[in-house]
């Protein structure tokens, strides 16, 4: 096989796979949702109120749904030694990895788009900001796989590892949060926005070119 | 004397501060004399044991 | 350079020196940290805008530099030790992580005490706070891993990964924070920040900031000589190490 096709195979397996198990595809995007919505009935629902913080609270929601996700990447894989054969394949590994992110983000980072206008809604987001907010959730919800991918790597191997996970991860997620977060917000003021959403395809850039790298040390000391 | 303990009115904040510092530097102190005490217990009752187990097999 | 690299990480060797490193690095942050203590309490002025209060800044820098310190070292020996697989690096590496990780809680402390006076309030979202706050995080992070992992050879390597990705987000995050705290507060929190100090008070700074440095040598190197011995436990050479001192003193 070449490497092409045996990327592009390991791709469609894991979305079929993860396309099969419906519910723990949805229980991130839930758990999206429910965060946002109760922001409203925890203070005033004054949507001038709502419409200042609705960056901060949808992206610190898309932030935790997408750590919730993160168990779910290596788990089954690495439970019926799945993990194993592919440390063992002639592929480069950080290639491989790099498939395997890209589907996890398919199934848990895309859907986490297309509900991003109905919660916008919910927080009296309009015009404009929408729109940052999708480019913002587009640019940065594939570096929340890519960065949390190292930090499952890391932890894989052990039974207990989903509140060490989110301690490893969340300090990386600072940047993420606060360019994507401060982008909307600009986009709300009417202030110009290109310099966040560049820095944040800039950081994208860097991490598909590292992250898969750490992702593929990280696997194989824990498999070691 | 007084003056010096009074700080200009921020002594609670001062001393607070270095009072913190001296208790992080024990902390600091305390954990290798621990680390070492530890390690060294071990190793002695280790051999201690290892010459029990010599003394046994050539009566 | 490589060959004697490695020579002077053997185990055997390492244990050797470090000993004496240590000793001195020891008396020489006392002494430093004695007269550093002299400056700072007594034969420096009290500043004209903050008062008595600057004082708090002799525990502070020194602290929150050692904090950052810490850390590049930890990176620095967890490259050593992924690269040239030599292990004494990760013990040094895992022995300055609580160091670090205390040593960053003693500079937010001071820092939100230092701040009561000066903003009014204990916390304050300023850029250099909060920085320290996620370097915090970075640092639990670092020890729940090594904490987490049951093979110690696993744990080190593990976390000497960790270490690494962290040290390449360590300035994207110092950064966005900066750009985030300029975006909120403008220029107010800058109160702390002199264009320049003067001799006065940069003599028990460096002092410190010196004394501080040594005793992380120090502590870092018996935290990680006991942890070497514990690792050899085994071999030739802490065997007839425990056979020399047996019912002699600790060392």
């Amino acid at each position: 096989m070449s490497l092409a096709h045996a990327w592009g195979a390991l791709l469609r397996r894991d979305v079929i796979l993860a396309l099969r198990q419906r519910g723990q595809l949805a229980n991130p995007l839930l758990f999206f949702v429910l965060v946002v919505a109760l922001f409203p009935l925890g203070m005033n629902p004054d949507p001038n109120l709502l419409r200042s913080i609705a960056p901060g609270v949808i992206w610190v929601g898309a932030l935790l749904a997408a750590m919730l996700a993160l168990e779910s990447m290596f788990r089954s894989d690495f439970d019926d030694g799945a993990l194993e054969q592919m440390l063992l394949t002639p592929y480069p590994l950080p290639l491989l990895v790099l498939a395997k992110v890209a589907a996890h983000w398919l199934v848990t980072g895309l859907p986490l788009l297309l509900v991003a206008p109905l919660l916008a809604m919910l927080l009296n987001l309009e015009g404009q900001a929408v729109v940052i907010l999708l480019a913002s959730l587009a640019l940065g919800t594939p570096l929340l796989s890519l960065i949390g991918a190292i930090g499952v790597a890391l932890t894989v191997g052990l039974r207990r590892g989903g509140v060490l996970l989110s301690l490893l991860v969340l300090p990386l997620y600072v940047p993420v949060l606060i360019f994507a977060a401060g982008a909307v917000g600009n986009a709300q003021a009417g202030m110009a926005v290109t310099g966040q959403l560049a820095f944040l395809g800039a950081l994208l850039a860097l991490a598909v070119a590292l992250a898969p790298l750490a992702t593929a040390a990280a696997l194989r000391i824990s498999l070691d | 004397m007084g003056d010096f303990l009074h700080m200009g009115g921020y002594a609670p904040y001062v001393w607070l501060s270095y009072l913190l510092g001296l208790a992080v530097v024990l902390v600091n102190l305390w954990l290798p004399w621990r680390a070492e005490r530890e390690v060294w217990r071990q190793l002695r009752r280790r051999r201690s044991y290892e010459e029990q187990m010599n003394e046994s097999e050539t009566p | 350079m490589w060959a004697w690299l490695h020579r002077l990480g053997s185990p055997k060797r390492f244990y050797g020196w470090s000993g004496t490193l240590a000793r001195w690095a020891g008396w020489g942050s006392l002494l430093l940290g004695a007269a550093g203590l002299y400056y700072a309490l007594f034969a420096s002025p009290a500043d004209y805008q903050q008062g008595e209060s600057v004082r708090i800044m002799y525990v502070h820098v020194p602290a929150a530099w050692l904090s950052m310190f810490i850390y590049m070292n930890i990176a620095f020996a967890s490259l050593t030790s992924l690269v040239w697989r030599i292990k004494v690096a990760d013990m040094v590496a895992a022995a300055s992580a609580p160091i670090g990780a205390w040593f960053t809680f003693l500079a937010l402390a001071t820092g939100s005490l230092w701040g009561k006076p000066m903003w009014g309030t204990w916390w304050i979202w300023d850029a250099r706070l909060t920085s320290e706050l996620i370097l915090l995080f970075l640092y639990l992070g670092y020890i729940g891993l090594l904490a987490a992992i049951e093979e110690r050879e696993t744990a080190a390597r593990a976390a000497a990964v960790l270490a690494l990705v962290g040290v390449v987000n360590i300035p994207i995050i110092h950064y966005s924070v900066e750009w985030w705290s300029t975006l909120h507060q403008g220029a107010t929190v800058t109160k702390l920040d002199k264009p320049s100090i003067d001799w006065t008070m940069l003599r028990p700074l460096l002092l410190m900031a010196f004394s501080a440095t040594l005793f992380y040598v120090a502590v870092a190197l018996r935290l990680a000589r006991a942890e070497l011995l514990r690792r050899e436990a085994d071999s030739q050479w802490v065997r007839a190490l425990v056979d020399g001192h047996q019912g002699g003193g600790e060392r």
